[in-house]
């Protein structure tokens, strides 16, 4: 049997009043919120948190063989934005990393593609999306990501089974963006509504017929796509029962572009019984469908932490933060120096400290050193230290500091002391947090962000945030 | 293995001082030359007659020619030393060993920096070492905002006395400040005016950190038995005590954020090297490292100049002003002088020169006449600093 072994969304923390768009502007907005990444996230760090969580699901024995990465919105171009997931994951260096970038369809694609294949494979997938000021992609855009394991039996136990999959394919101009634009554009509505219902309806009765399910078995029918006017008829016309339609978090979090399959099929995996069957239908620039049926296993199946946590543990976010973090406004910084960019080689020699958070321990004095030292600061033993992974070992705040005049990208900064749960020290910035409800004794995590760009160049580290769940 | 010191072996028999501040209208060489010529001058020499010079800066230049160059020193060994905030005091460090060890008779030490040439708020760095990026972003000031509450936890004192301990420092070093033509702020504050400043880190306001000011400062070391040749009140070198901090206080759990122990132990070595037993009863004054209000009052219980968790009453009895028991910061320490990292631990035993030499002015004059005086110097944070103490005296023996 092949199929999902574990799933997880990440959904930031920060959410965007639709309202306060209208109040700003005199127009746009709506009802609800909105997932915003923070200032400090792009889609790899979005797709490391879900592919931390996901691999926190995962059994212990299972050992992932490829990672894939689809974004619509990569923090780089030429550079494989995978690989800092992978080093993020520390996974081994003969596990293959890949993107499947660019377009909004690479999302569902690798995850069919990995279905289809053999191994087992982590799919992450990415975006963050938006536009002008006051336009539908700005308050109906959401950000976030999903990590989705695939693999089979031999693998680990298999929580939904792939039961089939087909797809249609046509060239139309219904949505694009050039590369480098801040905006997408899309065609007039009908034009898209009219293409896409032939689409669905040919991948919808292809999947079927080699799933051998009729409409009425589906339990969970989710039909996603940024075309919101597509995505509503194309619902109703599947001949799927009117209960089966699954949760679409456009209230919540928003569309999340390339993400928004996968964190959709996470957030039904998370609220469903064995035997059910799932169907994914995904419009873009054709439209795919992938059928899926519980097992038994996902009883005993425990998500980290789910999608409808992370959705009720939003903090608000003011819509002019919301304007300057995406750029539309630029604010005064502080008056000192901008950083510079970080070095290649330095980068690389550091790689488990930087990207994984990985300390050393003195195996005799158990003294954790971070970042790790070849010279103990216990007992003064050289190069006597075993790695100390430490990016899932959650900490308490010992002491914290808000500094007003440092550079950040959203100052000020807030930096805490935080010990962690088991021994070692380590001062580390703070993100997420609302500063005023912060105190000593809170507990943290750690999370993996970007600290600043400088020559193009992502300096990739980790900050600590509130543990919320 | 000991800490031997060199107490009585070399003395300082000149010294000078440029005013402190922003100096739009001189550059790093413009600063040197005023602070050397000063100092020549104090000791009644040429710049010929001094054998060997240490320039201490952090930002400001590279290698001992940016002194050669601007003084027109002829083939003279000129080192360049360099230790964060303790620049300066490096810099004497050497020159004084330099001449105890007998490889020259006169050695100049002198510090200098061009800091509001940069442009922006605050110390800049000038290291640029490529790095991976994971390092500490925060200012200084954030970093020391932390023995605030640290200490208010350890010892029972909530914020609102914990605000007027440290606005009484501020108070206290700007009124010295006042009374000093050489200080960057040469006016008294109120302490409503202190408490209430703006915050730039923690609970740190403007006036709990120090200012950023240009100046230089130097002095002329001899050997202890010529010291007369030059003046006839040479003070000598007592102690010199430096350690550089293995940076494991922010790794160390058990660090709390209310001492400094690299701090602690230079004042134990200083004390040791002097054989001053009871600094509190046998030093006429300190001038220590106030970068930051915290750092000031945690360094009167590192330095021994009160019981740990007493210093913040101490403080409030007046203990530290300038007619108080102990006097701290005579001059209006770096609060009121600004903090050109190179040149203000020579800024500080300036003033410990004047004040042993009875040339304070009147209304600067510290409130005894005990022959001893302690100059504390610090650069880095809390749990990673290099930390400088001196002690010196008006008498040999």
């Amino acid at each position: 049997m092949r199929g999902i072994i574990s799933a997880a969304g990440y959904v930031p923390f920060r959410r965007l009043e639709r309202a306060d768009i209208a109040k700003t502007f005199g127009s746009g907005g709506g009802k609800g919120t909105r997932s915003v990444a923070s200032y400090d996230e792009d889609t790899t760090t979005l797709g490391v948190e879900a592919a931390r969580l996901a691999r926190r699901s995962t059994p212990d024995g299972t050992e992932i063989g490829a990672l894939w990465f689809s974004t619509a919105n990569p923090a780089y171009l030429d550079k494989n934005n995978a690989s800092a997931i992978h080093a993020a994951l520390r996974l081994d260096a003969a596990v293959g990393a890949a993107d499947f970038g660019g377009a909004l369809r690479s999302g569902v694609s690798a995850l069919r593609t990995a279905l289809d294949g053999n191994g087992c494979i982590m799919t992450v997938s990415s975006d963050m999306r938006g536009g002008l000021p006051t336009s539908a992609d700005e308050s109906q855009g959401g950000d976030g990501a999903a990590a989705i394991v695939v693999g089979s039996d031999a693998n680990g136990p298999v929580i939904a089974e792939y039961l089939g999959a087909a797809s249609a394919t046509e060239e139309f101009i219904e949505r694009w963006r050039a590369p480098g634009s801040d905006r997408s554009r899309a065609w007039e509505e009908r034009f898209g509504e009219v293409k896409y219902a032939p689409l669905a309806e040919q991948a919808w009765n292809g999947a079927l017929k080699a799933a051998e399910l009729s409409p009425d078995q589906v339990d969970r029918l989710i039909v996603t796509g940024m075309h919101a006017r597509a995505v509503r008829g194309i619902a109703g016309r599947l001949g799927a029962s009117k209960a089966a339609t699954a949760e679409d978090l456009a209230a919540t979090v928003g569309n999340t572009g390339t993400a928004h399959a996968a964190l959709l099929l996470t957030n039904a995996l998370e609220t469903s019984e064995a035997g059910q069957v799932i169907a994914l239908v995904v419009l873009a620039d054709g439209v795919t469908v992938l059928l899926f049926r519980t097992t038994d296993a996902i009883a005993a199946y425990r998500p980290t932490r789910s999608v409808a946590t992370q959705v009720a543990n939003g903090g608000a976010l003011a819509y002019g933060k919301f304007l300057s973090w995406r750029g539309q406004v630029t604010l005064e910084p502080p008056r000192r120096p901008e950083p510079d960019r970080i070095s290649a080689s330095v980068s690389g020699r550091s790689e488990e400290w930087k990207y994984a958070f990985v300390g050393s321990r003195d195996h005799e004095s158990g003294e954790l050193h971070l970042p790790p030292a070849r010279v103990s600061r216990v007992g003064d033993a050289v190069d006597s230290m075993d790695p100390a992974p430490m990016s899932e070992i959650e900490g308490t705040i010992a002491l914290f500091t808000v500094d007003r005049i440092a550079f950040s990208l959203s100052p000020p900064i807030t930096f805490a002391v935080v010990d962690f749960d088991g021994g070692g020290r380590h001062p580390v910035e703070l993100t997420d947090v609302d500063v005023d409800a912060l105190q000593i004794g809170d507990r943290v995590e750690m999370t993996f962000r970007k600290l600043f760009t400088a020559d193009d160049i992502h300096n990739y580290f980790w900050k600590a945030r509130p543990v919320r769940s | 293995m000991a800490s031997h010191g060199i107490k009585d072996q070399v003395a300082i028999v000149g010294m000078g001082c440029t005013p402190f501040g922003e100096h739009w209208n001189k550059g790093t060489d413009d600063l040197l030359i005023d602070a050397a010529e000063e100092t020549f001058a104090s000791a009644g020499i040429d710049k010929d007659a001094v054998d060997a010079y240490w320039l201490g800066t952090a930002m400001s230049g590279m290698s001992g020619m940016a002194l050669a160059r601007p003084l027109q020193l002829h083939h003279k060994p000129v080192t360049h030393v360099e230790n964060f905030c303790a620049t300066a005091s490096e810099a004497i460090r050497n020159a004084a060993y330099a001449v105890a060890s007998g490889a020259y008779d006169t050695a100049m030490a002198i510090g200098v920096e061009k800091v509001k040439d940069s442009g922006y708020q605050g110390l800049v760095g000038a290291a640029k070492t490529p790095t991976d990026g994971t390092g500490r972003t925060l200012t200084a000031a954030a970093m020391f905002a932390m023995c605030a509450p640290g200490y208010g936890k350890k010892y029972g004192v909530d914020e609102e006395q914990m605000r007027e301990v440290l606005a009484r420092i501020a108070w206290k070093n700007h009124y010295n400040g006042a009374r000093n033509s050489r200080a960057q702020f040469k006016k008294e504050v109120s302490m409503e005016t202190i408490t209430n400043a703006p915050l730039m880190a923690g609970g740190l306001g403007v006036y709990d950190c120090s200012g950023v000011a240009d100046g230089s400062a130097a002095a002329i070391i001899v050997r202890a038995e010529d010291a007369h040749e030059y003046t006839d009140k040479p003070i000598y070198i007592k102690a010199l005590a430096l350690v550089a901090g293995n940076c494991s206080g922010n790794a160390d759990p058990a660090y709390d954020y209310t001492t400094f122990p690299e701090i602690a132990a230079t004042g134990r070595d200083a004390y040791a090297q002097a054989g001053v037993t009871n600094p509190r009863e046998q030093l006429a004054m300190a001038e220590v490292h106030d970068c930051f209000t915290p750092a000031e009052l945690l360094i009167y219980e590192d330095l021994q100049f009160a019981e740990r968790g007493t210093a913040w009453k101490e403080v409030l009895n007046g203990t530290f002003d300038l007619k108080g028991d102990m006097p701290v910061n005579p001059d209006g320490g770096l609060k009121s002088f600004g903090h050109p990292v190179g040149a203000s631990g020579l800024r500080m035993m300036f003033e410990a020169w004047l004040q042993l030499r009875h040339e304070a002015p009147e209304e600067r004059t510290i409130g005894n006449d005990r022959p001893l005086a302690l100059t504390h110097n610090l650069g880095g944070y809390p749990g990673e600093m290099v930390s400088f103490v001196s002690i010196l005296g008006r008498e040999l023996g």
